[in-house]
């Protein structure tokens, strides 16, 4: 299976490439218009601030191909927040794949959430094999809100969208490549996805 | 709910693992790949590796075996020790490292952590503060806790968190080696003071130390060695006590 990790400066992306290594995947690092539009799945990873993100993609004009992308990509963490409308991060737009804002923690809570929490009212074959309740690994100041397209949630502050669906977009506010077996399993999932 | 997190601490030099570690069943129990394993399997929520390496080749093992640990391990961890610039930094998290913690070099230039902060996000950024109680103020020691600074903890760690960490190691060097708890109150006020977690190190001795640390001292995360090393304590059963005691945890 061709699988491509959308290399666009933004963080380490090293665990993941680690992680499909050891599901038996070699997935391969890239910016290349031409490598991501063949591919069979694209992971669409992402850590640091918003808007620079969003510039990082623009300078590369991965802003135009990954919103016209057919096969399954999964944006996790920063990823998954620039697949939504837009973020308070930076005051930015983002792809508007997701129709959803995504906002800063209020300082009620400890910010960044750092550490292992809960995923729950699990929609989505992405969650195969997975339990409700299941832990996963989760480091972020700003978080989505929930709407029609949300197919997991978590509690920190209030009730937010850790996972959101459309069409062969998915996004994952956690790091499923640092989230033990669950975490693993969840990206075997994926890798089924048609 | 967000869970507390138990996470272990293991002392790299020359790639591996120091200080005596009493686990029959690794064939190797210098190899911090296979003790780190060990306490991902075993229920570790996060790893910290703590380099001790004095040369610049020692060093460049160290590199070599973060790369083998995020192969490897499927949890996230922290390398800390002797990191002083961008560059070591950059060069970390590109071996698969999660977080770095940053110490000394943090105290002679606070600037650095506005420089790491910024380019890699808060979130990759751990500022390890060692400190000792002394005439009733604690103050900031450097070198492992052998030099005393000029600051004041609690001034300190809120200009750290002002600067962009994204958590504190708080080590009370009072406490450290002496298996006699965790400074809960020292803990208390900078967890009460700051709005970023804060991880509690030294003087972790019983399942007790931890629920106090978690609960006098309201602790995110408490992290201890040797009564990890020797089998002192298991993880397993320091968790289930610690969900026992209301605390929530990853089990």
């Amino acid at each position: 299976m061709n699988v491509v990790i959308i290399d666009y400066g933004a963080g380490n992306i090293k665990s993941l490439q680690f992680a499909f290594k050891r599901l038996g995947v070699a997935a391969k690092l890239t910016s290349i218009p031409e490598e991501i539009s063949v591919a069979d799945k694209v992971i669409f990873p992402g850590v640091g601030e918003a808007s620079s993100a969003m510039e990082m993609l623009k300078k590369s004009k991965l802003d135009l191909l990954i919103p016209t992308l057919k096969q399954p990509v999964l944006g996790i963490c920063l990823g998954m927040q620039l697949l939504c409308n837009s973020s308070e991060e930076g005051s930015t737009n983002g792809l508007g794949i997701f129709n959803t804002e995504v906002k800063q923690f209020s300082t009620v809570v400890k910010v960044p959430q750092m550490g292992w929490n809960t995923i729950t009212n699990l929609k989505s074959g992405l969650f195969k094999n997975i339990k409700e309740d299941a832990f996963m690994y989760l480091v972020h100041s700003f978080y989505a809100v929930t709407n029609a397209q949300t197919i997991a949630t978590t509690h920190y502050d209030l009730d937010y969208a850790s996972a959101l669906q459309h069409n062969n977009f998915y996004g994952v506010q956690f790091h499923p490549e640092k989230s033990g077996e669950i975490g693993a399993q969840l990206l075997r999932n994926f890798l089924t996805l048609e | 709910m967000l869970t507390k997190r138990i996470i272990p601490c293991l002392d790299i030099k020359n790639g591996r693992t120091v200080k005596g570690i009493n686990f029959k069943q690794l064939r190797d129990a210098g190899d911090p790949v296979e003790l780190a394993k060990r306490y991902a399997d075993m229920g570790a929520d996060e790893l910290v590796f703590l380099d001790i390496s004095a040369t610049l080749e020692e060093r460049n093992t160290t590199l070599e075996m973060v790369l083998k640990v995020a192969e490897h391990i499927n949890i996230p961890f922290t390398v800390g020790g002797g990191i002083s610039s961008i560059e070591d930094v950059d060069r970390l998290l590109k071996s698969g490292a999660d977080k770095v913690s940053v110490n000394s070099s943090a105290i002679k230039n606070p600037e650095l952590i506005n420089a790491l902060s910024n380019k890699f996000g808060k979130q990759c950024i751990t500022v390890a503060i060692d400190a000792k109680e002394i005439d009733g103020e604690w103050i900031v020691h450097l070198a492992g806790g052998s030099i005393p600074t000029k600051l004041n903890m609690f001034d300190w760690a809120k200009e750290v968190e002002s600067r962009g960490a994204g958590e504190i190691l708080f080590t009370s060097m009072n406490n450290d080696g002496t298996k006699s708890g965790f400074a809960n109150s020292a803990l208390a006020k900078l967890s009460q003071s700051l709005n970023i977690p804060i991880i509690a190190s030294g003087g972790a001795g019983t399942i007790q130390h931890f629920v106090a640390a978690f609960t006098l001292g309201q602790a995110d995360a408490a992290l201890a060695a040797s009564v990890f090393h020797f089998n002192e304590i298991t993880i397993p059963d320091l968790k289930r006590e610690l969900q026992n005691k209301g605390i929530p945890m990853r089990l």
